[in-house]
């Protein structure tokens, strides 16, 4: 027994005496942290995403690699309203790092800074996966982006005091370059103001409360459960009454619903990008907007 | 200096603004989940159950037959502050139709001890194995698999201390040590004052590629038994009662693989799950059986092992399909044969084995309802066991560890 504890205690002084590098290490939860904290803290920051595009973020499993990850993290930054609920937690008491812990500066949650939209009073599981915090998917609103962008900047001075003149003068041509792509995004949507879409799932809240647009039904009977046949069937009836312009859904939902539900009402199935690196054309915020909006655009013509 | 710096600017940041690094977290405090588990159990032969070679304990059994209830869980949990994070789990089952309340969590651990330490106290589930640690209703099957059955009675639970410590490393490596009582099964009497077991384990994980994660682990287990007890070896028209008792030292190791696959990491909508554990038990002691007149001893050495494999596969989503291949082997000796066939210790020549596979749902991921047919060989008369199973849960998000 002793003499296994020598051995991990020598074990644990070799590989801390590893130097670290200099930068903050960032484990974003979601691709589009990373890419945003990549455009505020630039070579300053290290920045790691544990989910894809092609992932979803409320079932993500706690795997190992993501608890080794944590715990080398200076900074957290995750969506938060109880998205990453069901694995976060997981790995923040795993991981043994007492600087990402809620509460901490080394914890930042994008939702918590941002008015949530779908906030709900009343919650009963027979709703379904719904959030009392209100609709997560805060990233689909980019003047969101803007405030989250500048209290995350704030987050990274207080990590890296160093850093401050580097990170306001990012912070700034941030701002410029996004307020830019705002009023550009905003003309090209003009036409899509009060259009009626049909989504897999309400992941697309705040873009569409940004542009105007009306969600005409969701694919899933109920948020977090798969859809049925009989749902499909009474979809199409609402939309009989009320038509839609196009069905949306992701890289990470089933495409057999959407697609099912488009062959049985000739609406159009568009496959919108829900982050960063879900094609190749979508290697950050920017081109994130700009694909979503030209797609949609394309779709009503 | 960067280090201070930090701290000071931490300092000014936190008295100015306090509220700002506050999570958005509504809900109850503490989290409360409910687990329901419900069965139907049917097998097609009613002799006493008994593994060849094992000294049974602790929740070792097949189950009952007909309609009964399972682990019935209700847990509390909640950071305490932001050094401690609490937990408590107590269970109700039914056992030989009567109600008991077992207490199978109440412990409290670090949050935020930091350079990846983490120190646990309380009664808890040991990280030994891979299965160990996870409650019976996040498990792919109806029951625990036979080596667990057989070494650990279903579970090893225990009450103590653990620590363990995460490198600060890309690979997954963490090393963990328990001290513990020793008073359950399989350990027993709590010898040294109260301090009859410990743990030792290292898990290893990582990913490969994208779509897939593994975990590997080793763990070894050790004990000073003093009275262990056992329902033991049944026979028949006897009235007496014999309670088979072990005293000696009881050492476990064992390794433990798991390797779960789904396309892009996306395991909504299929994936997959293997895993596998092996463990060997020494033991060396003596078996005396208590109420015996004159009194039965022989001395004792045991060396019992068993593995499982198992797959589970979600085709779609909400439906799974599962098989689990169980094998045991015990070969164990002393000086009174006969003493060590009445404590269970005889593996009669047989080779237990067992070959289960379950088919479940989940309408949603708080309810799920399971079938399981199993041929069972783990004894000589051979049985086929059906089980139907409902597992729900109320509250809070069940969080599950990898």
């Amino acid at each position: 027994m002793k003499n296994y504890i020598k051995f991990s205690i020598v074990l644990m002084l070799l590989i801390l005496s590893i130097p670290v590098t200099a930068a903050i290490n960032i484990f974003a939860c979601e691709p589009e942290w990373a890419s945003l904290v990549d455009e505020l803290g630039g070579e300053r920051v290290q920045s790691y995403s544990a989910t894809t595009a092609f992932q979803d973020p409320h079932h993500i499993e706690a795997r190992p690699s993501l608890i080794a990850k944590v715990r080398q993290a200076d900074l957290l930054i995750c969506s938060g309203a109880e998205l990453e609920v069901g694995w976060l937690p997981v790995l923040q008491r795993q991981a043994g790092n007492n600087s990402i812990l809620p509460g901490k500066p080394g914890y930042f949650e994008a939702a918590a800074v941002v008015k949530r939209l779908d906030v709900l009073v009343t919650i009963d599981r027979s709703m379904g996966d719904v959030h009392a915090s209100g609709n997560p998917h805060v990233h689909l609103d980019p003047r969101r982006i803007l405030t989250i962008a500048m209290a995350l900047s704030e987050r990274l001075a207080v990590l890296d005091p160093e850093g401050q003149i580097h990170y306001k003068k990012r912070l700034t041509s941030f701002t410029q370059r996004w307020q830019q792509a705002i009023k550009r995004w905003q003309q090209q949507a003009v036409r899509l103001k009060g259009v009626r879409i049909v989504v897999h799932h309400r992941d697309w809240v705040y873009l569409f409360d940004w542009l105007d647009i009306e969600i005409a039904g969701a694919l899933e009977p109920k948020p977090g459960l798969p859809t049925t046949a009989g749902h499909l069937v009474n979809l199409k009836k609402s939309l009989t009454k009320n038509p839609a312009s196009m069905i949306v859904y992701t890289q990470y939902q089933n495409a057999r619903a959407a697609k099912r539900l488009g062959k049985m009402t000739d609406v159009p199935v568009v496959q919108l990008a829900y982050t960063v690196g879900a094609n190749e054309q979508v290697k950050d915020l920017f081109s994130l907007f700009d694909m979503t909006i030209q797609q949609l655009v394309e779709a009503v013509k | 200096m960067n280090t201070i710096y930090t701290f000071l600017g931490t300092i000014l940041f936190v008295s100015f603004t306090s509220t700002s690094f506050a999570a958005e977290k509504v809900g109850f405090n503490p989290e409360i989940s409910l687990t329901l588990d419900g069965r139907y159990g049917s097998y097609s032969n009613n002799s006493n159950y008994e593994l060849p070679g094992f000294m049974l304990g602790g929740e070792a059994s097949r189950g009952e037959q007909g309609f009964h209830v399972g682990h019935n869980e209700l847990s509390l949990s909640a950071n305490i502050d932001d050094m401690f994070y609490g937990k408590f789990t107590t269970a109700i089952a039914d056992h030989d139709g009567e109600t008991e309340v077992e207490l199978e969590e109440a412990y409290i651990e670090t949050l935020a001890l930091g350079n990846g330490l983490t120190a646990k106290a309380g009664r808890f589930f040991s990280d030994i194995g891979y299965l160990n640690n996870q409650h019976g209703h996040a498990w792919d099957f109806v029951d625990a698999p036979l080596v667990y059955r057989g070494l650990f009675g279903n579970q090893i639970i225990d009450d103590g201390v653990q620590v363990s410590w995460l490198a600060p490393t890309d690979i997954y490596l963490k090393l963990g040590l328990e001290a513990t009582r020793g008073e359950r099964f399989p350990a027993g009497g709590a010898a040294n004052d109260g301090h009859g077991a410990n743990t030792l384990f290292a898990k290893f994980g990582g990913d490969v590629g994208i779509s897939h994660a593994w975990q590997f682990g080793v763990s070894h287990w050790q004990a000073d038994v003093n009275g262990r007890t056992s329902g033991g070896h049944a026979h028949g028209s006897s009235t007496t009662t014999e309670i088979p008792t072990f005293t000696g030292k009881s050492k476990i190791s064992g390794i433990d693989f798991v390797w779960k696959w789904s396309p892009n990491g996306n395991n909504r909508e299929t994936n997959l799950k293997i895993q596998a554990e092996y463990f060997k038990r020494n033991e060396d002691g003596n078996i005396k059986l208590a109420g015996s007149s004159p009194l039965e001893t022989s001395t004792y050495h045991g060396e019992q092992s068993g593995w499982y494999l198992q797959t589970v596969y979600q085709f779609m989503p909400r439906w799974r399909v599962g098989y689990r291949y169980d094998q045991l082997k015990a070969n164990n000796t002393g000086s009174d044969v006969s003493v060590l066939a009445e404590a269970g210790l005889d593996d009669e020549g047989h080779i237990p084995t067992r070959s289960t596979v379950m088919l479940d749902y989940s309408y949603s991921e708080y309810s799920r309802i399971r079938l399981q047919y199993a041929k069972d060989d783990s004894y000589k008369d051979s049985d086929n066991t059906f089980f139907v199973q409902y597992i729900v849960t109320l509250g809070a998000h069940g969080a599950h560890r990898f």
